[in-house]
């Protein structure tokens, strides 16, 4: 939001994320991604005759796990509801969810930025509750019959809802706020949060907040924003939506609870939100006790072994790696923001290296930076954190400057051998001090005027000598050459 | 003794003994449902292939020396509301004629491991709503004791095949009564277990908090052999309880001195059929010459007991057949598609028509008049002041059995306040149909158990039905009453004439 903006844009997320188990909430089929369309079910999740659900005790313990890290309060008493509504993709007519005794509720999560560029922003959790996905319905133009084909692989995946309060103000916080609550439930282990696959999906509701002359703040009607299949298109939705408001607002003076919330569909090409049918929303769910499911009980010592589980969360861990490594708390959150793997490999490398600052230079400047060009990740990369480090200590040594270092570490990493191969490979030899004095005294003897400039105090004229130096032997050190010139220069004397 | 005439005990161990093989126990039984199906309806698929291989196999491990399982070569017939992988499972709608599960109910398949021999599946109410057997898309089921009347319902043709000596056993679901009153208005013996000793994974749900699968057969004893083979926990059943099954059989020949039965006044008020009232005092008697002494006790919130009902049952039956909607399986409505492009026919949409269509045409008159009883009294603004109050009341009712079994170890009483009536008498009149269940209810809104057994006739030669109800888990002791109380009569053995008895 522009700090001219006529208006306080109120946002609320609704995010729903499956859980990463091997088998779904309540049957034993498998929540593989991109088997072949119905082959992952049985009749629990097929909603056959007389099937029963059992509830998967591991998707609850990872649900707990997610409210744990957004700081919720436990429920010591939690039970299933049935939402009831027709639709092909859901078998048996309802879906088994949690209506009005979620096992969780009342957090939050902030997200801060090392930088500044937004103020820290602390975000309510209203409540986050444990329910089962739907199947996949396909809409099959291309067959010219209209016919729509059902994948029920997917019906009965964990799903963790996590309903937030109105607490973000701009698109640009709420794509901020979802980096982080993704991060988190990465590191958590919860769910690898994958948009493409489903795997996180994210509806948004916005109204507007408009100061009026007589100092009442009028809303806009609340609408909800489906279909945005990244965060970057979460908030360009936000950004258009909050400015079509302000427009019908100027208008038409609608205000909130004078029409019902309406429900608007992205179209991320158009950049646009068009207005969903009025039906959907109108639903009555009929929610109800599910009787085939009993009550669950959390006890203090479960909410303790899952605590022991957890690990740290990347708020701490941002605080932790800066303390520890002596690392400015910008580079702490750039590591830590890249997953739990690459600080691994952060911090197995300065052990070793033994400097924290160098090491996180060197991921900052060329370990993230080849990712990035390569797309890779840091499990798949070539060189390892003993390669690097013993790069690193080779250039501490003075065997090879920076810049000759990055040309080794580069092929380090498109061959995957390790730094001496590379070197003798690259015809890099370390060149002996004798060799380096000999040279240098055959340079100096070659170039009077750079040794007369020398004495008479102008040192930078000793750089004339390193060109020279590199055509004779391309593997000498550039810093050391100029370092022994200037020794046997002021040895002269 | 021929195997017709036999109790499910006796034919087990003359099965284990080698007086009768498994195939010419099946062969009987097969030939008398033959031979009496057309007059009774009590069966809607009959697998006498199936049943044979079976018994077949049954004989060839026998003769091998292999072992059997405990109930080796038994008949055994299925209401039609349980899965089975090998038979059609219709619930008697035409939503699922022809519907194969691909998977045995929890009871199937253990019976299946004790290697009972499945007969076939039995006629019963649509979606088991119903008292009487008329809501069959398939033809009622007659009374074997008058064939003018009603088995009554829902289990109605398993409590008719065991009357009519179709099978020696059969098993049934009660979910307000519904294995106890055909039992009773058949004259033979059933029971509905505590809610949850017995796994409903694989029962067709009508309503999942009040479904209980149980055995009906001509004695006491009868059930506490098939209570052995089907109670136990399973871990696919969330509400099965994980309690450890007692030896029942050995658990029956036990006095009744000491046992105090509760009998409440309220069931001898007006309504209950002089005839009925007559049998049922005359069992309190039978049972106080046993030993077991009877005390008045009230259950305030019985009366409550039919609405409460009427509310719990409808709402979770129009949730647990919400699946049936043409999409997946069962019934869909035909000529879908054959439409022009944007015409579709007062629907919303082309789905919404396949649903409504297809419910319509697939769902008889009493699951529609339940679906929708149910889906108005969860909608939103009624939800309170029926859903929720019903629950309230429901756990009023619980509680009331729970303090009369401080002071009583069963309860008494009739299983529905007349004989058998005329079939066609209630169709017109649902609220008088759902009365029929007056006695019933209540157990299964507690949750408790409760046995129903034969205590006289009428003059007109109807069976007249006795019922005790115990605390949870209380089965052992119900099997021993009703059985020291059919050690003491012969109510049980009497066969109807009707059909009459066939001499193999």
């Amino acid at each position: 939001m522009s700090t001219t903006a006529p208006y306080t844009t109120i946002i609320g997320l609704e995010v729903h994320v499956q859980l990463m188990t091997r088998t779904k909430l309540f049957c034993g089929c498998s929540t593989k991604f991109g088997g072949a369309p119905n082959t992952q079910v049985c009749p629990t999740c097929l909603g056959l005759p007389g099937s029963l659900p059992v509830m998967n005790r591991r998707a609850f313990d990872l649900a707990l796990r997610a409210a744990l890290a957004l700081e919720c309060t436990i429920a010591p008493f939690t039970k299933w509801d049935r939402k009831n509504y027709f639709y092909p993709d859901l078998p048996k007519g309802y879906q088994i969810s949690q209506f009005d005794l979620p096992f969780s509720s009342d957090g939050f999560l902030e997200v801060v930025d090392p930088k500044g560029a937004f103020e820290p922003c602390r975000v309510g959790i209203v409540r986050v509750h444990l329910e089962e996905d739907a199947g996949k319905s396909m809409h099959d133009e291309a067959a010219g019959t209209g016919d729509t084909r059902i994948d029920l692989n997917r019906a009965g995946t964990p799903l963790c809802e996590i309903v937030t309060q109105p607490d973000l103000r701009s698109p640009q916080d709420a794509r901020a706020w979802l980096n982080e609550l993704k991060l988190l439930l990465v590191y958590l282990g919860v769910s690898d949060c994958n948009m493409q696959e489903g795997s996180l999906r994210v509806d948004a509701n916005v109204n507007l907040h408009i100061p009026q002359p007589d100092g009442r703040i009028a809303k806009t009607p609340i609408v909800e924003i489906k279909n945005m299949n990244s965060f970057r298109s979460v908030e360009r939705a936000l950004t258009y939506e909050a400015a079509r408001q302000w427009e019908d607002w100027q208008a038409t003076k609608a205000e909130m609870g004078k029409t019902p919330k309406q429900t608007r569909g992205w179209d991320d090409p158009a950049g646009i939100t068009r207005a969903q049918r009025h039906k959907e929303e109108s639903s009555d769910y009929r929610y109800f006790p599910e009787p085939d499911l009993v009550p669950v009980t959390v006890s203090q010592q479960q909410i303790a072994s899952i605590r022991g589980e957890m690990g740290e969360p990347p708020v701490s861990l941002r605080k932790t790696l800066a303390a520890k490594w002596n690392i400015p708390a910008y580079d702490a959150d750039v590591l830590v923001n890249q997953g739990r793997e690459l600080v691994d490999y952060f911090e197995d490398l300065a052990t070793r290296v033994g400097e924290g600052k160098v090491a996180s230079n060197w991921m900052q400047q060329d370990v993230l930076r080849i990712l990035n060009e390569t797309n890779g990740t840091v499990s798949d990369f070539t060189v390892r954190p003993e390669g690097l480090a013993d790069l690193i200590g080779r250039i501490k040594k003075g065997d090879f400057d920076t810049s000759r270092a990055r040309e080794i570490f580069a092929e380090m990493v498109t061959s995957g051998r390790p730094v001496d191969n590379v070197v003798a490979g690259m015809g890099i030899a370390a060149v002996s001090d004798d060799d380096v004095i000999s040279l240098c005294r055959e340079l100096l003897a070659a170039n009077p005027k750079i040794v007369a400039d020398v004495k008479s105090g102008k040192e930078q004229a000793a750089a004339g000598l390193i060109g020279q130096a590199k055509k004779k032997n391309a593997n000498v050190n550039p810093g050391k050459v100029r370092a022994v010139c200037i020794d046997l220069i002021r040895g002269m004397e | 003794m021929q195997p017709l005439e036999m109790s499910a005990v006796d034919l087990v161990a003359a099965l284990r003994q080698g007086d009768i093989t498994a195939v010419e126990s099946a062969t009987v039984f097969l030939d008398r449902i033959e031979a009496t199906n057309g007059s009774i309806n009590a069966f809607l698929a009959v697998d006498r292939e199936g049943a044979l291989a079976r018994a077949a196999d049954i004989d060839a491990r026998r003769k091998a020396g292999k072992p059997v399982g405990p109930l080796a070569g038994l008949p055994v017939a299925l209401k039609d509301v349980l899965c089975t992988s090998d038979m059609p499972t219709t619930c008697a709608s035409k939503m699922l004629e022809g519907f194969r599960p691909p998977y045995d109910a929890d009871v199937v398949a253990r019976l299946r491991r004790a290697d009972a021999v499945f007969l076939g599946k039995t006629n019963m109410d649509e979606f088991a709503m119903g008292g009487s057997n008329e809501n069959s898309a398939f033809g009622p089921v007659r009374n074997p004791w008058d064939l003018s009347r009603t088995p009554g319902g829902s289990s109605g043709g398993s409590a008719a095949c065991v009357a009519g000596d179709m099978a020696p056993v059969a098993i049934g679901s009660d979910t307000g009564g519904s294995i106890r009153q055909p039992a009773g208005l058949c004259g033979i013996t059933g029971l509905k277990p505590t809610y949850g000793r017995v796994s409903r994974r694989g029962l067709i749900a009508f309503a999942s908090s009040l479904d209980q699968i149980g055995p009906m057969a001509r004695s006491a004893a009868d059930c506490a052999l098939i209570m052995e083979t089907i109670a136990g926990h399973d871990p696919g059943d969330s509400t099965s309880l994980a309690v450890d099954v007692p030896r029942y059989t050995d658990l029956l020949d036990r006095p009744l001195a000491g046992v105090r039965i509760g009998r409440v006044p309220e069931h001898f008020a007006a309504g209950l059929d002089p005839e009925v009232a007559k049998g049922v005092e005359e069992a309190f008697a039978v049972l106080m010459a046993a030993g077991a002494t009877v005390h008045d006790v009230q259950l305030p919130h019985a009366k409550y007991g039919i609405p409460t009902y009427y509310l719990v049952a409808p709402c979770e039956a129009s949730s647990n057949l919400a699946r049936y909607d043409g999409a997946h399986y069962g019934h869909r409505c035909k000529d879908l598609g054959q439409r022009t492009a944007g015409h579709t026919g007062g629907f919303e949409s082309p789905l919404v028509e396949m649903y409504c269509r297809s419910r319509a045409e697939g769902f008889g008159p009493e699951v529609k008049r339940r679906i929708m009883l149910g889906t108005y009294a969860l909608s939103a603004g009624y939800y309170e002041a029926y859903y929720a109050k019903a629950l309230r009341v429901r756990r009023l009712i619980r509680q009331d059995y729970l303090d009369a079994f401080q002071t009583v170890d069963l309860i008494g009483g009739p299983v529905s306040a007349t004989p058998a009536f005329k079939l066609g008498e209630k169709t017109d009149d649902p609220l008088a149909m759902y009365l029929v269940d007056l006695y019933t209810v209540g157990t299964n809104l507690a949750g408790v158990g409760g046995i129903s057994f034969p205590c006289g006739f009428t003059k007109s030669g109807l069976p007249i039905g006795f019922q005790l109800q115990a605390p949870p888990l209380a089965e052992p002791l119900l099997l021993q009453a009703a059985d020291r109380f059919q050690r003491l009569t012969d109510w049980h053995r009497r066969r109807p004439q009707a059909v009459g008895v066939a001499k193999t």
